[in-house]
């Protein structure tokens, strides 16, 4: 492939230079190509970086310091801190805070245990085991929207699965997306159910690079196939662990698309009657898309970019320590 | 965003393998029967609601109604998929979700593995540190920037445009360091040096020996681009219009209906859904291996 390409490269070099020059030209050629094209390479990523990625996020702490409106572009004014404090004291937004950090732990803590546990058990599947594993997957692929919609029907008073079984062990309906702790709980089932897969092939794939003889030693001393988990497995996965949750927790501070769309009223933007799980992200969505306030929303997306990394540092120290640990004990 | 930086997570948060494992806990052959029945469990909770998508949809609104609901497909899913056409414009709807994914998976193929060669094979000055911006921009909720992001397509004239869904995410820091460490591992120094014996520039080493060589993590990236791209949301929600939507976009205006039209609603999902099934029943060996080993070894 390479020996045909060389006398392609040349013909096309010689019209331009002459005979003689190729020799001079293509050293030239070379010497610019060793310096310059690395950049271009890598330009592209970092080009769209700054102008979609790192620009919109300096730009909303200016934004967050204006009182700007998505019907008149152009036409704001500095107002200071005033949207923060104005923050400070919107009890609309600290519920919102409430249930973003609620709806945190409920889909964070859960999902992991569940995925710690399914990883174990697919990690002893012998026959099978491509099935077993996109059937973990099947949740993950399957979209925010459809998974929401989906579970909406399960979930609903009249018609829904969960409210039938329910009622075959003799519990009344329940108006799931009408209670503050049952739609938050809803929701979690609807975040756990597509992200548990995923994780559990992560933690599949750490578990899988445990030599077999620390498990077989670990039976050898008695331990049952859970006791193994606990005493095997856990140990040589922390640093993984302790990645995933950090990941998961970051991922949650952005839930949006389920608390839009599991209300009640269609076509709401406020995550229930009483926003009993509007999260920060919608609320930063009313707030912006719906009544307009660019700057106020601005505001909103700013704590919430700083919380994020905080929890990302804040991750990052905790997955740093986890990994001396783990690389101490032998 | 949240699956990007979920997926970061496999790149950075993972250990070394430390020996060849193989897999399996130690335990005498009768624990299989106790084995089984938990992983048949796990199979049904995670199928279930597909399951029931496609149950639902096959369904009258009547027959779901009824207490217990329906647990076999109906024969009503032409009539309610000619109802989800009716309602929302969802040809265009695919079309656009057709090309939107597409496009983003291309660049994203493209960019990425001209990004990862040259940070695994070429050197040149900052490249490390330029790396290790790379990988910050994996932590960073770009999500939280929508507001400017949406002021700059008006900028630019792209609000409800497709473009203004495609061209931001163009290319991934997840891509680029995926990218890197397969052609770290996978592209042989000596084969480069050969190239360059041979007189091939920088752009040929990369079009003749790198690509051929990148093709299986090609298939995995490109697929969990293409899927990320077509499950998006909250951003062409807001960037485009309900005329001119993409798919998650069209279900989303489906359900803002007057009432709840369960049958109508579930129908639309499963239509929607229907495409990245297909992929997955397709390759989803592919893409597990790439969440399993692929973005590890590093």
């Amino acid at each position: 492939m390479i020996a045909r390409r060389r006398p392609d490269r040349a013909a096309h070099l010689r019209p331009a230079l002459g005979p003689r020059s190729a020799g001079v030209a293509r050293r030239l050629l070379r010497r610019v190509d060793g310096s310059v094209s690395p950049y271009i390479y890598v330009a592209p990523f970092f080009l769209l970086f700054i102008a979609f990625g790192l620009f919109p996020i300096l730009y909303t702490g200016y934004v967050s310091l204006t009182d700007r409106d998505l019907l008149s572009p152009g036409g704001e004014t500095y107002i200071g801190l005033a949207n923060y404090r104005e923050l400070l004291t919107d009890r609309y937004f600290w519920n919102a805070v409430k249930n973003t950090l609620l709806l945190m732990v409920m889909c964070s803590v859960p999902q992991l245990v569940l995925a710690l546990i399914a990883a174990h058990i697919l990690n002893q599947a012998v026959r099978l085991r491509t099935l077993f594993r996109m059937g973990v997957l099947l949740p993950n692929v399957t979209s925010i929207v459809a998974v929401t919609l989906i579970f909406g029907q399960i979930f609903s008073r009249d018609f829904g699965v969960v409210n039938w079984l329910l009622g075959l062990v003799g519990v009344d309906r329940i108006n799931w997306q009408a209670g503050d702790w049952t739609g938050r709980s809803a929701i979690a089932v609807m975040v756990i159910w597509r992200w548990t897969g995923y994780n559990a092939l992560i933690y599949l794939g750490a578990m899988q690079a445990i030599p077999k003889e620390h498990y077989e030693a670990a039976a050898m001393d008695g331990a049952g196939t859970w006791r193994q988990l606990w005493h095997v497995a856990l140990p040589a996965l922390r640093p993984t662990i302790a990645f995933t949750a950090l990941v998961s927790l970051i991922g949650q501070m952005q839930l949006f698309t389920e608390p839009l769309l599991f209300d009640a009223s269609p076509g709401s933007v406020t995550g229930g009657a009483a926003r009993q799980f509007q999260t920060m992200t919608l609320f930063m969505y009313e707030e912006s898309f719906r009544l307009g306030h660019l700057g106020y929303g601005a505001a909103v997306s700013w704590l919430l970019i700083l919380m994020t990394f905080f929890l990302a540092a804040l991750g990052y120290f905790i997955a740093r320590r986890g990994a001396q640990m783990a690389g101490r004990t032998p | 965003m949240t699956d990007a930086a979920r997926r970061a997570s496999s790149v950075l948060g993972r250990p070394r393998p430390r020996g060849d494992g193989g897999g399996g806990t130690a335990g005498q052959p009768r624990r299989l029967l106790t084995r089984y029945p938990f992983l048949v469990l796990i199979l049904v909770l995670s199928s279930f609601p597909i399951y029931w998508t496609f149950t639902i949809a096959s369904q009258t609104n009547e027959a779901v109604a009824q207490t217990p609901p329906p647990f076999l497909p109906g024969g009503n899913f032409l009539a309610n998929a000619r109802r989800v056409f009716d309602t929302v414009d969802f040809a265009k709807a695919l079309v656009n979700s057709l090309i939107v994914a597409g496009s983003i998976t291309a660049s994203t193929l493209l960019f990425c593995s001209m990004a990862g060669f040259a940070f695994a094979k070429l050197p040149f000055r900052g490249r490390s540190a330029l790396l290790l911006i790379v990988l910050v921009t994996m932590m960073c909720p770009v999500q939280l920037g929508v507001i400017p992001l949406y002021i700059e397509m008006q900028a630019l004239g792209w609000a409800q445009n497709l473009l203004a869904v495609i061209v931001p995410t163009a290319v991934t820091g997840f891509g680029v360091v995926f990218m890197r460490q397969y052609t770290a591992q996978a592209v042989p120094d000596e084969l480069l040096e050969a190239g360059r014996m041979d007189g091939c520039t920088s752009w040929g080493l990369y079009w003749h020996i790198v690509i051929p060589a990148l093709r299986p993590a090609m298939a995995v990236l490109g697929l969990l681009t293409f899927m990320q791209a077509w499950n998006d949301f909250m951003w062409p929600l807001i960037v485009l219009s309900p005329q001119n939507p993409t798919v998650q976009v069209a279900l989303s205006t489906l359900a803002a209906g007057q009432y709840m039209d369960y049958t109508l609603v579930l129908a639309g999902t499963a239509l929607g859904t229907l495409p990245i099934l297909l992929v997955f029943a397709l390759f989803g060996r592919r893409i597990i291996g790439g969440i399993m080993e692929g973005a590890v070894k590093g």
